[in-house]
């Protein structure tokens, strides 16, 4: 392997409002190596990038390429000094064609020389091996022919530096294969390639080098020979794999003899692979596994927030249909959304509106919650989970975080349900609030409650749950109870058995 | 984030402050160019009525059918974040259905009006469900989905004529389009009150108000809280078809007639003007149907005023649309908001870091 330096990051810092969102990170490249770029979300692996493509503007640091100092200002001046980028979406014109795609807003201005174009196309295609035409409409194409395309146009600007930020998680195994091949293809002619990804496996196939970063810091830079996938994980998640055996236990084997309340075989929607999936009556339990290994998939199939395709569910011993959320929600499930300003908060109406949501479509059309109804229900809450806002009448959308998510609890809560799905809800709220919303579950959970718990802290899911199921992309890996139910088991598992 | 019976206040009267103001700036242009514009006098008609007459009556009168079109394209506007373009010609093909039927029977009694009202009732809702399905089902947008009934509306409405303009004459419809026996309100008044109290029991005996802001708003949270969005979009523009059959009987009852050409002509853009005058986004959300009446009144009053400054009818377009121009930039969210930041200075307000 060369040892070239090409391209060299040292002392990043950015700050966004009141957030550090880098600090003092290095990156370095080398001429013809793939390197993965790892971190858990909001570790600053995306920050990095758009730094590094002139989206963002740098606090402090110094970027130099093929040692040279430069500074980059926009994206146009990236790919001038040979950094391209290809997203997880293809951002080219699928009407257009392939040739007309790869050199579209280049040289050559207005005078367009169709032929010229389509061989020169042709000639950079097949030296790469990419299964395209020069002629050939690109939405004909597949997404990883459109996605090498992409590349291949990068290539073409003379890059040396190629961005790959989650190139394959719209891809079919063969398709990754296919990109892979020609990302070594690019390796070979000197490209120094960064990958960015959350599937692990692929990391470990492709990358000579694995960069980890935590919380906007960078925690090292290894050659994926020498770390093992279990270490990888512990150094996502920051905690070293030997400190972490003395990790409390679940104080709770809760709900253990209790009857089964939710039960599902064969699940599948259009998300996830087929799964089977039980909860008893007062069980905590959660699903754990990195970013993408599924698990929200999994319980928005649960909750029939995802077309579910097959597979038989019983509530409470009872064979049931759940295809769609009010489906669910009949039958006792709420379901708290992993992206609270996408799937939770109506923005423009107020708390009190926001808190009776879900119990006004469950008591159906024409029952309306009256508004003094409303008012009460509203206060109760409010003053239940201390729920910091002006008025009940205040707008959701113009409170912190913390207090939105409240509201969201709120809003289910008030369905009075016999099984409560919570996706991620402690993710960017403060340590206070977050207690709060373990020790609610875990009053819920003595009440009678199923609860099923997802956090990518797995501190918090082991204070909260009796009950782990591991996935791994798209599959369930392992289901840790009793005395497995440790961090370093759970790394182990998430990483997979052969480290 | 503290004043909240400010941000109440904000919410509930803040969203008519714009059309408010623009009814009373007309009226104090009127007052100061012409004292005696709103003096009001009661008449006989040539039926031997005594009946209120004067501008302000025609003004009202006048916009009968627009602010009832205006209810429902609010509708529409806050569930699809999109406007239907072919209420125009959905109100020709009702009030082309209305006088067939009642051309159909013998002598035109009560009950015969009755029944043709909800015949016209009846295709102006298949059609509304028309429109909708292609929003809501096919996820087609509302103006171009409507595109297709604007076009070709007031054909169907030609057909259903056989091509002719027919007439209808009966005192009964001449009750509904001008004033009925010993009432001094001409008639298109107290419709424009029935449907708006109907609408409002409506929003009172139903979920609807909250689940339609809801859909309009966050769709995806809408769908998670198990709300039905095809159902609710679907519905909004099933409940303007009622509006545009309404607006449309009207408009046959004042001329006596159906001109299936200029019945309603060009209602569609006024319509959407009097929503966002009213100060409802027409990027769909929040709603007040109460902003979109006086926006259709607004509107009218802005025409009538015009006229009696003796500006011709054609002239009258080129000016509303400077009046409008002014009325929707000064109601857009960058000029409040510039007014917002002008108003908190000195205040002291420093929020969002804690989102993050």
């Amino acid at each position: 392997m060369q040892e070239e330096c090409l391209l060299k990051l040292r002392g990043i810092d950015k700050y966004f409002p009141g957030v550090r969102a880098l600090h003092n990170v290095d990156f370095t490249l080398r001429k013809g190596e793939i390197h993965a770029l790892m971190g858990e979300n909001g570790a600053g692996k995306s920050t990095l990038i758009k730094i590094l493509t002139g989206v963002y503007q740098m606090d402090d640091g110094s970027i130099t390429i093929d040692g040279e100092a430069v500074s980059i200002h926009s994206p146009q001046d990236a790919q001038n000094k040979g950094i391209s980028t290809v997203y997880q979406e293809i951002t080219l014109c699928p009407n257009l064609t392939v040739a007309e795609n790869m050199f579209i807003g280049r040289e050559g201005g207005l005078l367009v020389n169709q032929k010229e174009y389509k061989r020169k196309a042709d000639e950079q295609l097949q030296s790469l091996g990419i299964p395209a035409r020069g002629g050939q409409q690109l939405g004909s194409c597949s997404l990883a022919v459109q996605q090498m395309v992409a590349i291949a146009r990068a290539v073409d600007m003379k890059c040396k530096v190629l961005i790959l930020d989650e190139p394959t998680s719209s891809l079919d195994d063969k398709e990754v294969n296919m990109l892979f091949s020609l990302m070594r293809d690019l390796k070979a002619k000197g490209v120094g390639i960064i990958f960015v990804t959350h599937f692990l496996e692929q990391v470990y196939e492709v990358s000579d080098r694995i960069t980890v970063l935590r919380n906007g810091e960078l925690v090292g830079e290894y050659l994926t020979k020498d770390l093992p996938q279990v270490q990888l994980v512990a150094r996502m998640m920051g905690k070293e794999l030997d400190e972490l055996g003395d990790f409390g236990e679940t104080d709770s084997a809760a709900g253990s003899d209790s009857p089964v309340f939710y039960e599902a075989s064969g699940l599948v929607s259009e998300e996830t692979n087929p799964f089977d999936f039980t909860i008893r009556k007062g069980e905590v339990n959660g699903f754990t596994g990195l970013l993408g290994s599924g698990r929200s998939e999994s319980v928005r199939a649960i909750f029939g927030a995802d077309k579910v395709t097959g597979g038989t569910v019983k509530v409470n011993g009872e064979e049931v249909k759940i295809s769609r959320p009010v489906d669910a929600m009949k039958k006792g499930i709420a379901y708290l959304a992993e992206d609270r300003k996408r799937d939770g908060i109506i923005a423009d109406l107020s708390v009190r509106e926001n808190i009776i949501l879900a119990l006004q479509v469950m008591n159906g059309f024409f029952k309306p919650i009256s508004r003094s109804e409303s008012e009460a229900f509203a206060d109760e809450y409010i003053k239940a989970l201390n729920i910091k806002t002006a008025s009940s009448e205040t707008p959701i959308g113009s409170l912190s975080g913390g207090n939105q998510q409240k509201v969201i609890l709120a809003r289910w809560l008030l369905t009075h349900p016999d099984y409560l799905i919570l996706d991620e809800p402690t993710r960017g709220i403060d340590v206070g609030t977050k207690l709060e919303i373990q020790k609610l579950v875990l009053q819920l959970a003595r009440d009678g409650v199923s609860v099923t718990f997802i956090s990518s802290e797995v501190e918090e899911m082991l204070r909260t749950c009796s009950r782990l199921i591991v996935m791994r992309d798209r599959h369930i890996v392992g289901e840790l109870k009793g005395e497995d139910l440790n961090q370093a088991q759970v790394m182990k598992t998430i990483a997979g058995g052969e480290a | 984030m503290k004043d909240g019976s400010k941000k109440f206040l904000k919410n509930g009267l803040g969203q008519l402050t714009i059309p408010l103001i623009a009814v009373a700036l007309l009226v104090i242009f009127n007052l100061i160019r012409d004292p005696s514009f709103f003096s009001i006098s009661i008449t006989h008609n040539n039926v031997g009525n005594a009946v209120l007459s004067g501008n302000l009556i025609s003004i009202i009168n006048g916009a009968s059918e627009l602010a009832i079109l205006a209810i429902g394209m609010t509708l529409v506007t806050a569930a699809t974040k999109g406007q239907d373009i072919s209420v125009g010609a959905a109100a020709a093909i009702a009030g082309s259905v209305f006088v067939k039927v009642l051309k159909s029977g013998s002598e035109i009694s009560v009950g015969m009006v009755l029944l043709a009202f909800l015949c016209a009732c009846l295709v102006a809702m298949i059609f509304g469900a028309f429109n909708g399905t292609l929003v809501a089902v096919f996820n087609i947008q509302p103006m171009i989905a409507t595109l297709i009934l604007y076009t070709c509306g007031r054909s169907i409405a030609y057909w259903i004529n056989g091509g002719a303009t027919p007439t209808v004459n009966s005192p009964i419809l001449n009750a509904i389009g001008s004033f009925a026996p010993g009432i001094p309100v001409p008639t298109p008044v107290i419709i424009v009150i029935a449907v708006t109290i109907l609408f409002k029991l409506l929003f009172h005996f139903t979920s609807l108000e909250i689940l339609t802001q809801s859909v309009g708003i966050n769709q995806s949270a809408a769908r998670l809280n198990g709300i039905n969005t095809t159902f609710i979009k679907l519905l909004s523009f099933i409940l303007l078809g009622v509006c545009v059959s309404v607006a449309g009987c009207i408009g046959v009852s004042r001329l006596g007639l159906i001109n299936h050409e200029t019945l309603l002509l060009d209602v569609e853009m006024d319509a959407i003007l009097a929503v966002a005058i009213g100060g409802n986004s027409l990027g769909g959300g929040k709603f007040k149907i109460s902003g979109s009446i006086i926006g259709a009144y607004v509107i009218q009053m802005l025409t009538i005023t015009l006229y009696a400054m003796k500006v011709s009818s054609t002239d009258v377009k080129a000016y509303k649309a400077i009046v409008i121009v002014l009325l929707v930039v000064i109601g857009s969210p960058v000029v409040k908001e510039r007014f917002r930041k002008i108003f908190k200075k000195g205040k002291s307000g420093t929020k969002g870091v804690e989102a993050a």
